[in-house]
């Protein structure tokens, strides 16, 4: 019973993406760490961002995050020049962040993190209490309508695969009103059918309206679940294509510095005899 | 943690690949398994051997020093599960009993005002100590190290001043000492047996501290806290504030346990809890408590004192000698420690 893909209510403008980058940079003391980065975010959509180790793309997730300014170049949300001083801000703006380490205390049990920072009470005055029933309910139903299937709410974080942690995190940031989920890497540690139950998620998310941020340096993952694809390499863009515009084998290319592919398949070709 | 319904969706296909986590594990992994079986098995121990023991009146007589140090071990459970030792606990029992005798009696206060005073320097001290932690990100062991001999110094010294001597008393003169004695001090007739009120209020805290540690915001920030704090944060958890109440708490319980021993023994040694802040952390440990922070009960740790209580009467009760008390305690840590280690190491292997 998922809710079908609803279009934005919230942006004032249909028609502007919900979060858009032009001309981007930002500067480590002397090294440029990412210049002239322009892509942009739409709700239902997933862009993802691609890039080899060195590429920028923590850097662009940090500018997104609110964890560093741009230095130079704009981000516009709904349309409107955003500038955001601390990852707190960003989040108040709907732009929830599913770093690799996913924020989770392995001790607790599933739906304690999932309302960490913001359970629910019941009761006045000293009587205010944690909604334990609730929050358990909620998690269990915010998780099936992701389509994640977990044994018991109760057992502890720290029990679960690395997947099923990715999961649950996706589905406490969407839970909670992220309106843009940027995702760190979310394949990155995981088995190839991991990999798949993670992009499973990425796709409900995208489905229930959600604007997708995927970064990875897999072209395999990214593929299948993107509708637009930034190639980052070496701090620059190398394109930011719309789907129907590349495949799979051109992405690899791109990735991996083109040309230096086709000599390296060169190089390890066969002589011919 | 949780009291876990058991809701398990039975209906689903359960993943084959997975080992029964039936009922057993699952108290398996509860912190205050490991006390309860050792509080039975020490019972059990002593029971058989000796009559006294198990009679009522034995029975009341160690569940008082179980009591004072129980409402302490729950205080300092609820701030290790926060992640962070109090070291300065034991002898902020000497300083607010200390500040009660010597307000009532030197300055010729109602011993409710010097009961309030107490309160007021113990939270203060509470504060300085969580302040000082969050502050600088220094470990709470070397700082509340700092504070202990700190206040060990400042007990005698004061009391030295103030009193000429190393003992302030005359408390039962003080005007109000009844209504205080009533509170802190009374005793009543549970089946034939004289019980301190100390074990009322032993139970009682035992229960709020549960309350709150597993059906309060607060509680779910404490082990937040205590197992991963940069992600609490990340994710809107109030850590400073939270360690702030910890600390704060911890000396609350110290006012209190302090209260007690000046009303029970009108006079109060400038000497007074120093050693005690290890036997409290002892209790914790034994209770289920990580020395890591993030996962413990309060009710654990008040098993851990009543292990404690029952192995102190029950070896002068066998006639041993009481040099083996301590041989006794040690050992019994080692095996909780031990056994808390396998639960750690279950709760936090990641299946990848």
């Amino acid at each position: 019973m998922n809710p079908p893909p609803t279009p934005p209510v919230t942006a004032p403008d249909p028609a502007a993406p919900l979060l858009e980058l032009r001309g981007v940079g930002k500067d480590y003391g002397s090294v440029i760490a990412l210049d002239g980065i322009s892509t942009s975010v739409r709700a239902g959509e997933v862009t993802c961002v691609l890039g080899d180790n060195g590429a920028g793309k923590s850097t662009l997730i940090k500018i997104l995050a609110g964890v560093h300014r741009a230095d130079r170049g704009q981000l516009l949300l709904d349309g409107r020049p955003a500038d955001f001083g601390s990852p707190r801000e960003a989040l108040d703006a709907g732009i929830a962040t599913v770093h690799q380490d996913l924020a989770m205390i392995p001790l607790m049990a599933i739906w304690r993190n999932f309302f960490l920072g913001a359970e629910p009470t019941r009761g006045r005055g000293p009587f205010r209490r944690f909604d334990a029933a609730r929050a358990k309910e909620i998690t269990r139903r915010e998780l099936a309508a992701m389509g994640i299937d977990l044994r018991d709410p109760d057992q502890p974080v720290g029990t679960l695969s690395g997947g099923e942690r990715q999961s649950v995190a996706i589905a406490r940031a969407v839970h909670f009103g992220a309106r843009v989920l940027i995702l760190d890497e979310p394949t990155s540690a995981l088995g190839v059918r991991q990999a798949g139950v993670v992009l499973r998620y990425v796709a409900q998310a995208r489905d229930r309206g959600v604007g997708v941020v995927l970064i990875t340096h897999n072209p395999h993952h990214a593929h299948p679940v993107g509708d637009r694809f930034l190639v980052l390499n070496r701090g620059r863009s190398l394109g930011s294509f719309a789907k129907a515009d590349v495949s799979r084998d051109e992405l690899t290319r791109l990735m991996a510095g083109g040309a230096e592919l086709d000599q390296l398949a060169h190089e390890l070709e066969r002589p011919s005899t | 943690m949780g009291t876990g319904e058991a809701g398990e969706p039975s209906t689903r296909r359960a993943d084959e690949r997975l080992t029964a986590a039936g009922p057993l594990r699952r108290l398996l992994v509860r912190p205050e398994l490991g006390a309860l079986v050792g509080a039975v098995a020490v019972f059990t121990f002593f029971a058989v051997q000796s009559e006294v023991f198990r009679s009522a009146r034995g029975i009341a007589n160690w569940l008082d020093p179980a009591s004072t140090l129980g409402i302490m071990a729950v205080a300092v459970a609820l701030l290790m599960i926060g992640g962070h030792f109090d070291l300065s606990a034991g002898v902020m029992t000497g300083t607010t009993a200390l500040t009660v005798a010597i307000v009532a009696v030197e300055f010729e206060q109602n011993i409710w005002v010097a009961i309030g005073i107490s309160l007021g320097v113990a939270l203060l001290i509470g504060f300085f100590n969580g302040w000082l932690v969050t502050r600088t990100g220094l470990p709470s062991f070397i700082i509340t190290l700092g504070t202990f001999l700190m206040l060990q110094g400042l007990n005698l010294g004061l009391t030295k001043l103030l009193t000429g001597t190393v003992t302030a008393g005359g408390l039962a003169s003080a005007p109000g000492f009844g209504s205080a004695e009533w509170v802190f001090a009374s005793r009543m007739t549970i089946l034939g047996a004289e019980v301190r009120v100390a074990v009322l209020w032993w139970v009682l805290f035992t229960a709020l501290a549960t309350w709150v540690l597993l059906r309060t915001r607060f509680g779910n920030w404490v082990f937040a806290t205590g197992g991963d704090e940069v992600a609490a944060r990340n994710v809107g958890v109030p850590a400073r504030r939270t360690t702030i109440t910890l600390f704060m708490t911890t000396a609350a319980a110290a006012w209190f346990v302090g209260t007690t021993l000046a009303v029970r023994l009108t006079s109060v040694q400038a000497n007074t809890g120093i050693g005690q802040e290890l036997i409290y952390i002892v209790a914790a440990v034994i209770g289920g408590c990580l020395l890591t922070g993030g996962f413990g009960s309060a009710i654990g740790a008040s098993l851990g004192a009543l292990v404690f209580g029952m192995t102190l009467l029950g070896i002068p009760y066998l006639r041993w000698d009481a040099d083996w008390f301590y041989f006794f305690l040690g050992a019994m840590l080692l095996l909780a420690v031990l056994a808390n280690r396998l639960v750690r190491r279950s709760a936090e292997a990641a299946r990848r």
